[in-house]
């Protein structure tokens, strides 16, 4: 019951769960925050350290640190931007985007024919849209995809935003969802 | 909401920038980044409390990476302009659909299912789908091809 096993998964127990559930909204902005996580999960301090450290190095954790929010820092324009990559390029393609410092996401997704014929998602944030689509021709020159389909989706209004809910927090009859954040 | 860029000091853009991934798991982890930015581990705090309100900083903490835990999916309904809001709100109740936007395109209601496996996302998507009347695009993530290195400030 510990483990959750599925093909891309990797072994997280119960107290990794209830360590990543704690530090959802962040770590506590106090001179021993892994302390105080401790004493409120009823670990040592170096076990929430080195249980983050594991995480970490088994990528389930993929970043720690400083999560900012772009809109405030004054990105007040994002786009998904959608393509067409032929199947035998779409690791190659998806790989440069990703090292772009203004993409913020690079999914292989699949295409659902006819509706939908596109397969790499990225999203890319920028001052206003005209930066966006300036970035998007960037991409475009620099991978070399002339020619290749695309769409780009701004967003327009926020119906919803917040950290996901696995529902897999459940234990001891609690129904409960755990949120982590994702971005 | 404003842009609050011009609202930062030095020490506030630091803090920001190069503090995105390899936050220190010492003891004393704003102590450490206050020997390294000269200043002491107060101002440390008092920053990041200070650029938390201000919406700057959403948080310190961990970014998963995707479906290591539980399920998830990128679902898209292509919902007729006039029941758009109607059918957001249908969609927003459901309490396993996260960051639920509209974007331009015939397919403009765009958001994320998550649930502890696939079964429990599907079981959402047929839901979904039948108290809309809309058949929803169901793109789980095949390959994650972001090295999340953190949001540079600095191109900009």
């Amino acid at each position: 019951m510990d483990m959750i096993n599925h093909e891309q998964r990797v072994d997280i127990d119960v107290h990794d769960m209830r360590l990543l559930e704690a530090i959802q909204d962040g770590l506590p902005l106090v001179p021993r925050p892994y302390a105080e996580l401790a004493q409120q999960l009823g670990m040592g301090e170096r076990e929430v350290t080195a249980r983050l450290s594991l995480l970490q190095m088994k990528g389930v954790i993929k970043r720690f640190g400083v999560v900012v929010r772009h809109h405030e820092l004054g990105y007040r324009a994002n786009a998904m931007v959608v393509w067409d990559i032929p199947d035998q390029q779409v690791e190659t393609i998806g790989a440069l985007f990703g090292a772009f410092p203004f993409v913020t996401l690079c999914y292989r997704r699949p295409r659902r024919l006819p509706v939908w014929p596109y397969n790499l998602f990225t999203m890319i944030h920028g001052r206003d849209r005209d930066e966006v689509l300036l970035r998007v021709r960037e991409l475009v020159a620099a991978c070399g995809l002339d020619g290749v389909t695309y769409d780009v989706l701004f967003s327009r209004r926020r119906f919803k935003q917040r950290g996901a809910h696995y529902g897999i927090g459940a234990r001891d009859g609690d129904p409960r969802s755990q949120r982590f954040g994702i971005s | 909401m404003s842009n609050v860029m011009p609202l930062l000091s030095e020490i506030d853009r630091r803090l920001l920038d190069e503090y995105q991934r390899d936050f220190p798991l010492s003891e004393r982890p704003f102590a450490d980044i206050a020997t390294e930015l000269g200043v002491d581990e107060a101002k440390v705090l008092e920053r990041f409390g200070y650029l938390k309100r201000l919406g700057a900083l959403s948080r310190v903490g961990a970014v998963l990476r995707p479906n290591r835990v539980g399920a998830s999916t990128l679902a898209a309904l292509a919902v007729p302009a006039e029941r758009l809001e109607e059918v957001a709100a249908l969609v927003n109740a459901f309490p396993e659909v996260n960051h639920n936007y509209e974007r331009e395109h015939a397919y403009n209601l765009w958001f994320v299912v998550t649930a502890s496996d696939q079964d429990g996302v599907q079981r959402v998507l047929r839901r979904i789908a039948a108290a809309t009347g809309l058949e929803p695009l169901d793109l789980p993530m095949l390959e994650d091809y972001f090295i999340d290195l953190g949001f540079s400030l600095r191109w900009i």
